[in-house]
């Protein structure tokens, strides 16, 4: 387990073994390394605010597309049969990253308490943090699709 | 021998998911109820008699810890075991969970296996 203080760069891994780890256990999906930076639009965003020890906000952004096939992995239902679980699923698997991200950082998981999730649907928007760094940030696929996790750091 | 089940999570995807799990662990559910918080298990509880509670701890308007502390007074569930289903998974989390009163503890994300590991020995009465 690693130590909650000293360089954030470290967490990049557990991030994508938390989100990879998400994937595999509820969705039974495996996510892949993007062979290229092709920019897609993501138009759904999830996000968890951390508080404590930590504080900042884990964010899920992918296309609606994929949110959906997460929301028909999660429930078992047909792709085109799910409709108002998306969200909630999407703000599920942040959730659950987020907790199993701060479960691998020792004194985080005692120390930071996670928000419930919002998401965000659309992309013509513009997020402002206060976060005093740049941000960790993970590109993974999702059944082909992009899936971008990052988290802004605040303290 | 089937079960009757109460599910209490804000997520009703989560719910859903644990619903599945159940089932896909071979545990027989006769009935299942859902909540999406602990203030409305408790009243589903005045209605219904149930033999397994599962449930998250983060939760708006009551959250799991406070809902099993509560639970004792409830007359028909006072005895009906608690497993806690739930993203924090630090010790203290779970010492103070089954000091409250939880008889199993799964962290998530979690596969119908670990469901199956962890509710089968709450049903037999030997967690």
């Amino acid at each position: 387990m690693m130590a909650a203080s000293g360089n954030h760069e470290n967490w990049i891994p557990l991030i994508d073994t938390a989100a990879r780890e998400v994937f595999e256990l509820m969705l039974s999906s495996q996510l892949t390394l993007p062979t290229d930076s092709q920019e897609k639009p993501l138009d759904v965003t999830a996000m968890v605010g951390l508080a404590g020890q930590l504080c900042g906000v884990l964010s899920v952004r992918c296309t609606g597309k994929a949110a959906a096939m997460m929301a028909s992995k999660m429930l078992g239902m047909d792709l085109d049969k799910v409709g108002p679980e998306i969200s909630d699923a999407l703000g599920e698997v942040c959730n659950m990253i987020a907790g199993n991200f701060k479960n691998k950082v020792s004194g985080l998981s005692e120390g930071c308490m996670l928000s419930p999730p919002t998401v965000v649907t659309g992309s013509d928007y513009s997020l402002h943090s206060m976060s005093d760094s740049p941000g960790l940030e993970v590109r993974l696929l999702f059944e082909g699709m992009p899936l971008n996790i990052s988290l802004q750091i605040h303290s | 021998m089937a079960i009757r089940a109460l599910i209490i999570d804000d997520s009703s995807v989560m719910r859903k998911i644990v619903e599945r799990s159940l089932r896909q662990a071979g545990i027989d559910l006769s009935e299942v109820f859902q909540a999406g918080n602990g203030a409305e298990a408790l009243g589903v509880l005045k209605e219904s008699v149930v033999d397994l509670i599962l449930c998250d701890i983060n939760m708006p308007v009551m959250d799991g810890l406070e809902f099993i502390k509560q639970l004792p007074g409830v007359e028909n569930a006072k005895n009906v075991p608690v497993v806690m289903i739930t993203t924090e998974g630090s010790e203290a989390h779970v010492v103070q969970a089954l000091s409250c009163g939880a008889r199993g503890y799964i962290r998530k994300p979690f596969t119908p296996e670990q469901v199956k590991e962890h509710v089968i020995p709450v049903l037999a009465g030997k967690s």
